[in-house]
């Protein structure tokens, strides 16, 4: 259950910023979250609800964007989605492990007022 | 109608609920007349036209991967090679390292940063193999992080240390998106937990740089399909280099250790 530390480590982010920038409540957070990252949407918002209780972001929306993992072939030199897990090329059907997109664990914006 | 105090005449666009708690100058005009008892308090809801967008991008993790940069910064300066060790509970970390760190003795000086949710058993059974141990306890955390070790590193005398090796808090999934400033990622995997294990936590191990099936000495007892466990890792994890050892029997103890400096002589040549 690390989904409690992310949350904690957006909301420091998050209630910094928005204080630095004179707001008063959050109302909606905007999370891109990648396929490979290795947290579960279920236990996000489970530790959002929690720890945002109390907060100035008691009501804020936790709001998801879901990014699909994306990979390079290094002898097709081209990039490739793949099916599952094992990451293999398409077209010349090489194993390859490196990774474009779908780590990301970031925190896009805030809605604040 | 004003959603605060039930008041009308409200320019539009200047609609709030709000608890009146902020100042009224703030963008906030009330062009109207009547008085505004407000002996009680309310939710503070604004509605759309006072809210704006903070634009932030940034990553949730930001901090710890800045945390493990200036770790490993402070490793090449010393020069360190820094093992993360990753596994589940029970895959026999401990043993590894125990026996791991009693073959290099006379070779290499080794410390170790052992993290478990509580007790200090761990650092006990490997202090006996004559490395500097610390022991981090987490609570409740289920993984190590940069800042863990940093801290850590305060406490310890790592003058004349080649080698670290950080025993992760045992856990498949967690401790993967944590970089604690290591040079290599060490997965193990024993044979009593079944050759699919590479398939189901995947993200942990596409992160392993090298792959450790551990408890070869028990494979024959637990049927363990051999070649479908390497069949498995490559699969998921093709960039990592896979050994098998035993730390009971010390089989493939020797191409281990082997691996271990020869990792440490081109972490050093950077």
């Amino acid at each position: 259950m690390h989904e409690v530390s992310i949350i904690q480590s957006m909301l420091d982010l998050a209630f910094d910023r928005a204080e630095s920038q004179g707001a008063n409540q959050i109302h909606q957070l905007n999370l891109r979250v990648g396929a490979i990252s290795g947290v579960v949407p279920e236990a996000l918002q489970f530790a959002f609800d929690s720890c945002t209780e109390g907060t100035i972001a008691s009501d804020a929306k936790l709001e998801i964007e879901w990014v699909k993992a994306i990979c390079y072939c290094p002898q097709c030199h081209a990039e490739f989605t793949p099916y599952d897990w094992v990451y293999v090329c398409p077209r010349c059907e090489r194993l390859t492990h490196e990774i474009r997109q779908g780590r990301e664990l970031q925190l896009i914006s805030l809605e604040v007022s | 109608m004003c959603q605060d105090c039930g008041c009308s005449d409200i320019p539009e666009g200047m609609v709030k609920i709000h608890a009146h708690a902020h100042s009224l100058d703030r963008d906030h005009p009330h062009p109207h007349d009547h008085e505004h008892p407000h002996d009680h308090h309310h939710e503070h809801i604004t509605l759309d036209s006072d809210r704006r967008t903070i634009a932030i991008s940034q990553s949730i993790l930001s901090q710890n991967d800045r945390l493990a940069e200036r770790n490993r910064g402070y490793f090449m300066a010393k020069g360190i090679s820094v093992l993360n060790v990753l596994s589940s509970p029970g895959a026999g970390k401990t043993a590894l390292l125990e026996r791991t760190m009693s073959e290099l003795r006379d070779r290499l000086k080794s410390a170790i940063i052992v993290g478990d949710l509580a007790t200090d058993n761990d650092a006990q059974r490997l202090r006996r193999s004559g490395a500097e141990v610390i022991q981090i306890t987490t609570g409740s955390v289920c993984h190590l992080e940069a800042e863990m070790i940093a801290k850590a590193l305060q406490q310890m005398h790592l003058d004349g240390v080649q080698l670290l090796a950080i025993e992760n808090v045992g856990n498949l999934v967690c401790p993967a998106a944590y970089d604690l400033g290591e040079n290599l990622r060490v997965v193990v995997f024993s044979v009593t937990e079944g050759e699919d294990k590479p398939l189901k936590y995947p993200v942990m191990f596409k992160t392993a740089d090298i792959v450790l099936i551990s408890k070869i000495d028990l494979a024959e007892v637990v049927e363990f399909n051999r070649d479908l466990a390497l069949h498995n890792i490559h699969q998921i994890a093709p960039q990592a280099k896979i050994l098998e050892v035993s730390a009971k029997t010390g089989l493939g103890m020797q191409d281990w250790c082997q691996f271990i400096e020869q990792s440490l002589q081109k972490s050093l040549a950077v």
